[in-house]
């Protein structure tokens, strides 16, 4: 263990009390637990994903906290964050579109699909529409190429998509204010 | 110490054939739903939802629901099987409420199965009982077919009723014998599941004879040993896209339950590894893998048996094992395939593989895109650490050995070894300089061997077969199957797991039902953007390291794209081309630089503004930056690109001397017409075109102002009357 992770500053409780300000309570614990670990660094990606899930992006004070709380030098931790294509320094809308843009996407159409979401979104990718309903991306194989093209749209797959249903599939989002994914049911025995 | 494994493993398995038992599986009608990312995306969640719904208000008590993970029959998706006792499983294509409904008034409570919807027509014909040959590549009987043709003759001749029994055959069992090569046939009876061996075609008539005719199972002729693919085939025999396979790395798949341990345990999970433990020599599991020839399933194909010697000779014992799930080829989802459908099956292979190089530590790099791999792996480390098969003092051995996951965050560079290690240590993921190699010094400067998914998913086999059964399932210079991901314009899209040394059009036609539409061919684009383009003429080719690598592709991890002539090849290097581009991680100029040149060239290429001088600069640049990178992402970029000129070098010649598209893909280079014989001048292509330039009265011929143009191929589209052509 490096000498880094030791907690040496003496305004410690201070500095503890604003990172709480920055990050919820679960990730501050989280950080706090896996301290004493050996390689504790390595879990850095770790704790960016946390952050991102909990807001949706990595704000500058979040990963201000981050680098004090796991006492883990700031460049570095930018340095992970831009590095990773998943992580995102800009808030996001409420529905964050994907558009598969690997190699079976690609042959069967996903170059018109994302067309007609910038069109009928009015972005381009990496942008959040006016109202911050929707962002649009693209990524690199969903893992589901049996069902080319396909687009995600927060964490539901959808495919194969036509241009056409982009539109009802949108129209889903926009009507219900949370998307109803179907619920995931559980066998019975 | 090993009896005390023995007992161990004894004491879990008879845990949970009670536990099974309890079930009374085999009583009940039991209905399994598919669930896996690709199945939950076809609506398989909403399927189960119904189905649950349905057996509640029935209130019927002997049906049973069952998840199980995903087959890999991607385009048919959600799938359901049936399966009533006494009759031959069931399974439905593309279920959705609608069919669930039929499925359970009609099959359920009628006994009526619903035929319209049997996945890839399977019930064309309804048979009572099936007799499954197997296909005899190998190990089969006279050769090829003969012992099956033979066999549905004397039905045809003895049997009452010879159109209720059908007779087919399958890929391979996995049997494969040495001894008894050529000599015997391997034969499933359905649904009674009993396995036969036969020697002759006196045992043949003794089949007949008291099987069919007697209603009894022949006791003398059932094969004694387990193989490796029976319980896949016993669901999925009659399916066609299926029955040309041979499942090894996936005879889990689609079969068992992805998230309980006593379903793995039931269908033969972890006696591999009590074998192991019990026997209390790594070196003989080295042993088994280099008899086996297992070649690494994650692109490279270096020996995985010599990986490990190499890990257990060093010095330091502190040692570390990766498995790489990274799955970075944007088209490959085998190894997701294989995580979320049996994730205990990786689980056992890792454990088995930290023996035999005595780690004490492995971790799971799996990419932050595959949520419920990473759900089901979870839950497949902690059942097994709480029962003792994982972390302290396995299966009561005195060995231990704990797993991690990992998650990647969408960097494809990170599938590179020393780029993984770098990341599994919270840096950027930035490939370092090799040697030393990871085997040497890796993961925190200690020994690590890194493994991909599908070269652990063999390994439970290897152990429980025999590394010489491996093998033989392969080539002379790889054994086993590997895994491809089918996908682009082929009919049935999919997870297929064939031995290596299968031809190409075995894969892509007998299997993958050919090309959509029936267009010809033109390519099987293999080991995505670090490979390259096998044209159609080479389509006997043999799937294997060596062949790829000759023809200027690579195996790679499995990706197989088809393309048809509605594909521009240049476009598709050109695709591949942007991916390296945007995944470069920049720290070498070749490739950061390079990559950015050449897919400025090819952007030219396909825009129509290239000269010829273009040409020898893009495989000047190609030379250098394969010669020159530093780790294999960079080295292997300009595989698509001098690989489509080495066989498509006149597509490229079109693009740039004659300004054509032949496949009519480069939007730059078409232009719409609207001949002047065939418009009727209906005005309906003025009316849809988006920039308004098309002109024309009502009656009278329309013409396309080509400034204003904008190629988006709508006009084509809506005339009726073919009057707009694309040239
Ligand atoms: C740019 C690049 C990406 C790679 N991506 C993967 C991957 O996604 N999965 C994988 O198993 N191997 C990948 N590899 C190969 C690994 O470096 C390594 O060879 C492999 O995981 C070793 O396992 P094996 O011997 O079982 O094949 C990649 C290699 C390079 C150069
Ligand atoms: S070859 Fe490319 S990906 Fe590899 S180290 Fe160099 S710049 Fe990075
Ligand atoms: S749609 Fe066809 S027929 Fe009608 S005006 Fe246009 S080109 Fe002529
Ligand atoms: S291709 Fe599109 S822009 Fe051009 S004439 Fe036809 S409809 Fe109009
Ligand atoms: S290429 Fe789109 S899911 Fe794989």
């Amino acid at each position: 263990m490096s000498h880094c992770c030791q907690v040496s500053t003496d305004n410690w409780e201070d500095v503890k009390a604003k990172c709480l300000t920055a990050l919820p309570e679960d990730i501050v614990n989280y950080i706090d637990d896996h301290k004493g670990d050996e390689h504790a660094e390595s879990n850095l990606i770790a704790i960016l994903h946390r952050v991102q899930r909990h807001f949706g992006y990595l704000g500058q004070e979040q990963m201000n906290a981050v680098a004090q709380l796991a006492q883990i030098p700031l460049a570095k931790v930018t340095g992970v964050a831009t590095f990773y294509h998943l992580f995102r320094l800009q808030p996001r809308g409420k529905h964050v579109i994907s558009v598969c843009m690997g190699t079976a996407c690609y042959v069967k159409g996903a170059e018109k699909l994302s067309q007609r979401l910038m069109d009928e979104l009015g972005i381009h990718y990496g942008e959040t529409t006016k109202d911050g309903m929707f962002s649009l991306d693209n990524s690199r194989c969903l893992g589901t190429c049996g069902l080319a093209p396909v687009i995600m749209v927060d964490d539901q797959v959808y495919g194969p998509v036509t241009p056409s249903e982009i539109t009802i599939i949108l129209e889903k989002y926009i009507k219900q204010p949370r998307a109803a994914a179907p619920k995931a049911a559980l066998a019975v025995q | 110490m090993s009896t005390s494994v023995t007992q161990f493993f004894e004491g879990l398995q008879s845990r949970v054939l009670e536990a099974t038992a309890a079930r009374r599986l085999q009583e009940k009608i039991v209905i399994q739903v598919g669930s896996a990312t690709c199945e939950h995306a076809a609506g398989s969640l909403d399927v189960m939802d119904e189905f649950v719904k349905h057996v509640k208000s029935s209130g019927r008590q002997d049906v049973v629901l069952r998840k199980t993970g995903c087959t890999g029959r991607c385009s048919k998706e959600p799938i359901v099987g049936v399966t009533v006792p006494g009759q031959l499983p069931v399974k439905y294509e593309r279920v959705n409420r609608e069919l669930v409904h039929k499925i359970f008034t009609s099959h359920i409570q009628d006994g009526a199965p619903v035929v319209e919807s049997a996945l890839d027509d399977s019930l064309s014909e309804i048979h009572k009982s099936e007799f499954v040959f197997c296909a005899g590549v190998r190990c089969g009987l006279e050769g090829e077919n003969v012992m099956m043709h033979k066999f549905a003759q004397k039905l045809r001749d003895r049997a009452p009723h010879p159109e209720t029994i059908k007779v087919s055959k399958v890929g391979c069992f996995g049997a494969c014998s040495q001894e008894d090569r050529g000599k015997c046939a391997y034969i499933l009876h359905r649904p009674s599941k009993a396995m036969y061996r036969i020697h002759s075609e006196q045992d043949l008539d003794e089949i007949i004879a008291t099987q069919v005719l007697g209603g009894q199972l022949v006791e003398r002729l059932l094969a004694t040993d387990q193989l490796v693919s029976k319980d896949f085939f016993d669901m999925y025999g009659d399916v066609a896209f299926f029955n040309r396979q041979s499942r090894v790395a996936l005879r889990n798949c689609g079969v068992v339950d992805p998230e309980s341990l006593d379903e793995y345990v039931t269908y033969g999970g972890f006696k591999a590894l009590g074998t192991v433990l019990t026997n209390r020599d790594p070196q003989w599991v080295i042993n088994e893998v280099l008899k086996a020839r297992l070649r690494g399933r994650g692109g490279g194909g270096f020996p995985t048996g010599k990986k490990w010697q190499m890990a257990f000779d060093q010095k330091e014992t502190t040692r570390y094992l990766i498995c790489n799930g990274d799955e970075g080829d944007p088209g490959a989802f085998m190894d997701r395939g294989m995580l979320e459908s049996d994730p205990f099956n990786i689980v056992e292979g890792m454990i088995i593989g930290a023996y035999a190089i005595q780690a004490q530590k492995g971790f799971l790099y799996i990419r932050a895109e595959y949520p419920l791999a990473i759900k089901r792996i979870q839950n497949a480390i902690d059942l097994s650490r709480a029962s003792g098969l994982l972390g302290q003092d396995i299966m009561a051995s005195g060995y231990s050995f704990d797993l991690e996951i990992r998650l990647g965050a969408g960097a494809f560079v990170c599938g590179e070894e020393t780029a993984l290690i770098a990341s599994i240590e919270g840096e950027r993921g930035q490939p370092g300089l090799r040697p030393p190699y990871p085997v040497e010094k890796g993961l925190w400067g200690k020994p690590t061997c890194i493994n991909n998914v599908e070269t652990f998913a063999n390994i439970s086999a290897i152990i429980n077969f025999g590394g010489d059964w491996f093998a033989r399932i392969g080539t002379a210079e790889s054994g086993g199957t590997k895994v491809f991901a089918l996908a682009g314009r082929v009919k049935h899209t999919g997870l297929v797991e064939v031995p290596l040394g299968t031809t190409l059009k075995d894969v892509v036609f007998d299997i993958g039902g050919g090309v959509q539409d029936d267009k010809p061919l033109k390519a099987v684009q293999t080991g995505g953007p670090a490979g390259g383009f096998i044209p159609a003429k080479w389509l006997d080719m043999e799937v294997d390291f060596a062949p790829l690598a000759k023809a200027g592709s690579i195996m790679g991890s499995g990706g197989m794209i088809v393309l048809s002539e509605e594909d521009c090849i240049v476009d598709i290097a050109k695709f591949y081309l942007s991916f390296t581009t945007d995944e470069s991680c920049g720290k070498c100029t070749p490739c950061r630089e390079g990559t950015t040149r050449m897919q400025e060239i090819l952007e030219r290429i396909t825009i129509g503004t290239a000269v010829m001088g273009d040409l020898d600069k893009l495989e000047r640049l190609a030379q250098l930056c394969q010669q020159t990178s530093l780790c294999g992402l960079g080295r292997a970029a300009p595989n698509p690109i001098l690989s489509s000129l080495d066989h498509f070098r006149d597509e490229y010649l079109e693009h740039i001397i004659d300004k054509r598209c032949r496949s009519k893909k480069c939007v730059a280079l078409i232009r719409y017409v609207i001949s002047q014989e065939l418009c009727i001048g209906c005005t309906v292509c003025a009316r849809n075109c988006p920039v308004e330039c098309i002109s024309g009265k009502r009656k009278e011929v329309h013409v396309i102002d080509q400034e204003r143009c904008i190629k988006c191929g709508q006009c084509f589209q809506v005339c009726r009357f073919d009057a707009v052509e694309r040239g």
